[in-house]
């Protein structure tokens, strides 16, 4: 954490300076306070060192108001200091926090989907909202605080000490008394705030549940089955909760009273001081704030105990992003498409595994997929087919071997070029809150209207987009929430046909279309996409049957190559994949 | 609309509110939630704190008792500094006596007791409030749970899951934590003003009075930072969920952020906002931090003043040391409940705004059973099913299913066909009676289902549905949920029938695996076994089978094809049909379009129409290009 916040907070180093400095003159005036009410009890109204006389009683209101002027002044200087500490953390903290937020937002954007699938994206979310929020809170919290409460401790102490040195121990005895507290409460308290954590994670899991299981539920008569389980989950949160908040409840009411009874000593073994004139009223009654200021200060740094380890940790996820690059990077001199290219994809001998992964993925890969023509993916689940189309616009870096475009490694390619020279169609259909149109733009920002236009309806997608008023420019709201699946995956290969590239890919995007439309999209496809090399993945064979190539995978290797007639007779994986799906007389068609 | 497609859209907009923990730093001064019913929701919370009255009584008993406590200690502790004044002026004046530490012992002891006292008031307060705040939140939790079961299906089709979930936990627990802290603050502000205030009068109404002038100035001093920071608080809230709104998209949408190269201008965005968000920040953040230091301020100024006045009045003899070392603590605790005063509204305001949120929610209509005349338990069911001139709609004035009959007899198979999104499930959800129908009847064995009870025409249904809900818990659990009285025998004999025995057997734990939250560690195609193994166990009459995904691999389709033919035999059974192959066999075929039945017949008829039936077969062989 502190390597981290080293590098962030270096800009601030006049900044966090001029933090200290106040808050020293904070603490300073804070210190001097209680001494000057002493003299002000002593020397004002006690009236010892003060010349006796007629004009005693002169002489105490001028040394009061005196002092009550300097006081106010003391005071005057604490507010400001205060503030300016205020203002400073909260600049600091902000700007820390901003600065991270932006290098972990750009360097997660930098990622290939190598380091998402490490980090998951949910954690990457969470890393880069929640855990710079946790370290700013640290930051505001750590610089009026954590500073704050060691000078006003140890300046406490000193002050202290001045006043009397035998009493002392009993300012220690406190401290040790309210140490023993608070570790106490923690030994029992922490392990049962992790639990907590989980036991609301479940909680929350099987709400889920219930809510998304409704209609099986319903379906089995198991409704009270789950509100058993479900009232087990309440249960345990219940009683954990109520444990951690008992706990916590003896806490402060010790805490005060441990304060309140170092007064009271202070009182009885201040009062015999004083009768052996060790000591005056005043610095008595001064003692006792210094006691308290002291005590507070030790609470303080207790307190952000309890939250450095949450920080740290948020830190430690923090630190992880930022310290990895990503694996797919730009080459040192790139080579370039050129302005026409032609879309030739080719794989020699390509094998690819997972980061950490046993087995290979794709195993000896070769195959050309040639422009004008349509190349088909299939094979079971698990066979590497979004794999292998992954690998072309370099969401992964092949393991062994290589695809080219046009003959060149696409890793002598920059990735913008490469990617601006492909048109992907993703599994599920991904929108981007904005419009229709918006999210069709997304493909080609220079699109014209009518190219739009075009390629809404070649993606089939005209029907749903005229049905309401809008058109085009109906509202997506954030991932798509109100538009079918199927109607995403629609734009999304509108989407992808407005950028006109030599290359299509199409990872298993037909999936949640019926045939009606799965064919005629296929049809009108077929003449839009022209000259350019199309590549499909696809489940099933009635989508792929009429191509001109179609890669049989099994278990990461090739096991076939040719059209839909040649594999069914010299293929057999092929043809179980046809003949579950298609009856003997279709296969014959 | 088809299922999965609901589910997507449910938990889509589950983002519509900040979750759990996500306030801003510095949420000091957090403007609530404004309930619409500020008064009706607050008479439904008191009611339903019924059982806790006496409780919550005791709570603000205690609280008022140990605050009272709490203030009057410093007035008797002056008593001792001022007997230890007295004794040294004795002493100084050479007199008889000194300090009298008997009286002193006295004093002590007496505030000895009453600060452990206090101290037991104050931790009884908090001890009983934490039981009764983990009470409510349990019963209301288990209320809501309940709730949910009973509900008609169609209300979900309006109400987010997110939103019942938030429900569920946040509004929950902002109830009960703002209930926690509202009572105490309120009683304890309230009792400490009061009681300081007389305090301080009992001490000098002189320096009350001057005491008295720092409430207008500290009030004042609250109100302004108040209205300024909640500008900017609420701008730092609205800048943070945009700047985490755009985080969850791009990183969810990160494949074809790159595939189309938008880095930059993603980039760019989120800059632009995060220098709103900074801005927004600096400025609340501060705010809410200068409040503390300027109600320091204005408490040192009466701290100085009172030691200005306390001192001239002590030198005339008008009050004691000791009175002025009390009065000096009097004032430093009055700015505090002032300040907590301030915030209260909030956060009654919260509180009552989450209480209405659950009230709207337990308060909504039920699903109503009508005269329910039959059971299912007293007589044999065969499964002969009956549409008669069905009409139904998810709105009244949308009807879906206009005027539909068909007569399905005992064993009989019937398929449902049509594109995506035409509305197979609602035939479905008719059936089991999730919705009711518009008009029309549905009979079962000649008798309309209203007649029976819902739970009783369920039991006599099986259901495999596309989407595989499984739960957290083991496989045997999972199975075992198709009928939970079955033994360990016959969960396994149910597997054995839908093929995935085998396959449960070369798990690490077998049958005692526990399936992961998404119940990601099996494949689609072997989720889908185990639903069917449940219907198998559930051995219903009627069986309703949404066909297996095209996620899954081959082998294990076949399997599936096997179990469900297994299961289908004997039985009356509803296909919800994917790829036409599978059902030319079925004895009835309904075709359905936008959700309208639009035609129905077997597969040659169909075929023979010529119509939308034949048009659907024959488009999946068309020619590409």
């Amino acid at each position: 954490m502190i390597k981290l916040l080293r590098n962030y907070l270096k800009p601030y180093i006049p900044a966090l300076a001029g933090a200290l400095a106040l808050l020293m003159l904070q603490a300073v005036c804070e210190l001097t306070l209680p001494n000057m009410m002493s003299e002000l009890v002593n020397t004002g109204i006690m009236g010892s060192g003060l010349a006796e006389g007629a004009d005693l009683a002169q002489a105490r209101f001028q040394f009061i108001v005196q002092e009550g002027m300097k006081m106010l002044l003391v005071t005057l200087c604490d507010v400001a200091a205060a503030i300016g500490v205020v203002l400073l953390a909260a600049r600091i903290s902000a700007g820390v926090s901003r600065t991270m937020r932006h290098d972990v937002f750009a360097k997660v954007e930098s990622f290939s989907n190598a380091e998402f699938d490490r980090f998951s994206t949910a954690s990457l979310i969470t890393r880069t909202t929640n855990d710079i929020q946790q370290i700013q809170m640290l930051l505001v919290m750590g610089i009026r605080m954590m500073c704050y409460a060691p000078i006003m401790g140890i300046g406490g102490v000193v002050m202290a000490l001045n006043k009397s040195v035998s009493m002392s121990w009993i300012i220690a005895v406190a401290i040790l008394v309210i140490l023993g507290i608070i570790m106490i409460a923690y030994a029992l308290a922490v392990p049962k705030f992790k639990v907590l954590q989980s036991l609301v994670d479940r909680l929350n899991l099987v709400s889920r549940e219930n809510l998304t299981g409704m209609m099986v539920i319903r379906a089995f008569g198991n409704e009270t089955y789950e509100e058993k389980r479900f009232e087990k989950a309440n249960r345990e949160l219940r009683d954990t909760n109520f444990f951690t908040q008992s706990v916590m409840s003896v806490l402060m009411p010790a805490m005060m009273l441990t304060m309140n009874l170092l007064s009271l000593s202070i009182v009885w073994l201040g009062g015999k001081a004083i009768a052996a004139s060790q000591m005056q009223v005043g610095d008595m009654m001064a003692f006792i704030q210094y006691a308290m200021q002291i005590i507070m200060a030790f609470l303080l740094i207790a307190m952000m105990f309890i939250m450095v380890p949450r920080a740290a940790v948020a830190a430690q996820r923090i630190r992880e992003v930022l310290e990895t690059e990503s694996g797919v990077k730009d080459p040192e001199k790139p080579q370039t498409l050129g302005t026409t290219p032609q879309g030739e994809i080719a794989f020699h001998h390509v094998s690819f595994r997972y980061a950490g992964a046993e087995d290979d993925v794709l195993h000896d890969i070769t195959f050309t997929a040639y422009p004008g023509q349509t190349t088909a993916f299939i094979g079971s689940t698990g066979s590497g087919k979004s794999t292998l189309l992954n690998l072309i616009p370099r969401f992964y870096d092949v393991t062994e071997g290589e695809v080219t475009y046009d003959g060149i490694d696409v890793r002598d390619l920059r990735q913008q070029e490469l990617r601006a020279n492909i048109g992907y169609i993703p599994q599920k259909g991904l929108l981007f809150s904005g419009t229709i149109e918006s999210n069709i733009r997304y493909g080609r920002e220079e699109a014209s209207a009518e190219e739009i236009r075009q390629a809404i309806e070649v993606a089939q997608a005209a029907e749903f987009v005229d049905a309401n008023p809008q058109k085009e420019q109906l509202d997506i709201s954030q991932g798509g929430g109100n538009v079918s699946g199927g109607q995403k995956q629609r734009l999304s290969i509108a989407r992808a046909l407005v950028r006109k590239p030599a290359v299509y890919l199409f990872d298993d995007s037909f999936s949640a279309l019926d045939f009606k439309t799965d064919a005629a999209l296929r049809s009108a496809l077929k003449e839009y996409t022209g000259d350019a090399a199309v590549l499909i993945v696809a489940q099933r064979v009635s989508t792929i049957m009429h191509a001109e190539q179609i890669v049989v995978l099994d278990e990461g290797r090739v096991v076939g190559i040719g059209t839909h007639e040649e594999l069914l007779r010299s293929c057999r994986e092929y043809r179980e994949i046809a003949q579950s799906q298609l009856s003997q007389r279709e296969l014959g068609a | 609309m088809s299922e999965n497609q609901n589910l997507s859209q449910k938990n889509g907009s589950a983002a519509g509110r900040p979750p759990m923990g996500r306030r801003g730093p510095g949420a000091a001064v957090v403007p609530g939630e404004k309930a619409k019913d500020f008064r009706g929701s607050s008479r439904k919370l008191i009611e339903y704190l019924k059982p806790y009255h006496l409780a919550l009584v005791f709570i603000m008993v205690f609280a008022a008792c140990s605050t009272v406590f709490s203030i009057v200690g410093p007035r008797i502790l002056a008593k001792a500094t001022d007997e230890l004044v007295r004794g040294v002026t004795r002493m100084m004046a050479g007199e008889e006596g000194g300090i009298r530490f008997d009286y002193i012992g006295r004093i002590l002891l007496l505030l000895m007791a009453l600060y452990g006292v206090s101290a037991l008031f104050s931790f009884l307060q908090s001890f009983i409030m934490a039981n009764v705040s983990a009470k409510v939140s349990y019963r209301m939790r288990n209320a809501l749970m309940e709730k949910v079961d009973r509900l008609p299906f169609s209300y979900f089709h309006t109400t987010s899951y997110g939103d019942v979930l938030s429900r569920i936990t946040n509004d929950v627990d902002t109830l009960t934590q703002s209930l926690n802290s509202s009572i105490t603050t309120l009683i304890t502000s309230v009792a400490t003003i009061a009681g300081v205030l007389i305090m301080m009068l009992s001490i000098s109404w002189q320096l009350t009075l001057v005491a008295l002038c720092i409430i207008p100035l500290s009030l004042a001093l609250v109100l302004v930072i108040v209205k300024h920071s909640q500008k900017y608080f609420l701008g730092q809230q609205k800048y943070l969920g945009r700047v985490n709104g755009h985080v969850e998209e791009m990183y969810g949408g990160h494949v074809v952020l790159k595939a189309f190269g938008g880095e930059e201008k993603s980039i760019a965005q989120f800059d632009r906002e995060n220098e709103q968000l900074y801005r927004m920040g600096w400025k609340s953040q501060f705010l809410s931090g200068v409040m503390m230091p300027a109600m320091t301020f204005v408490g040192n100024l009466g701290y100085v003043a009172i030691c200005i006045a306390g001192a001239v009045l002590a030198s005339s003899g008008a009050m004691t040391v000791g009175g002025i070392q009390a009065f000096i603590q009097y004032v430093r605790s009055f700015t505090q409940p002032i300040t907590q005063l301030a915030n209260i509204s909030n956060l009654f305001q919260s509180m009552i705004a989450a209480s209405e949120r659950v009230f709207e929610f337990l308060g909504e209509a039920e699903e109503t059973e009508g005269n329910v005349s039959l059971s299912t338990k007293d007589m044999e069911i065969r499964g002969d099913v009956e549409f008669l001139h069905v009409k139904f709609g998810y709105r009244p004035d949308k009807i879906v299913i206009r005027d539909f009959s068909a007569s399905v007899k005992a064993g009989q198979k019937v398929a449902i066909v049509g594109p995506t999104g035409a509305g197979k499930t609602t035939m479905v959800k008719l059936l089991m009676r999730f919705h009711d129908l518009s008009g029309g009847q549905i009979l079962l064995d000649g008798h309309d289902i209203t007649e029976f009870s819902r739970r009783d025409l369920r039991d006599e249904f099986g259901m495999v549905l596309q989407d595989t809900w499984l739960y957290n818990g083991t496989i045997m659990e999972n199975i075992r949920y198709g009928n939970l009285e079955a033994t360990d025998e016959e969960v396994i004999a149910a597997a054995r029938a839908a093929q995935v025995d085998h396959f449960v057997r070369t798990l690490p734990d077998g049958y005692q695996m526990v399936l992961n939250e998404e119940a990601s560690n099996i494949s689609q195609g072997q989720k889908q076994l185990l639903t069917i193994a449940r219907a198998v166990l559930a051995n219903a009459r009627i069986l309703i089978l949404d066909e297996a995904t095209s996620s899954v691999d081959t082998r294990t389709e076949l399997l599936i094809q096997k179990a469900m033919d297994n299961l289908t035999r004997g039985r009356t059974s509803f296909i919800i049909a994917h790829r036409l192959s599978t059902i030319r066999d079925a004895d009835l075929i309904l075709c359905m379009k936008e959700g309208d039945i639009v035609e129905q017949g077997t597969h040659e008829e169909l075929l023979q129409k010529g119509g939308f039936y034949a048009n659907l077969y024959n488009s999946q062989f068309e020619q590409a290009g």
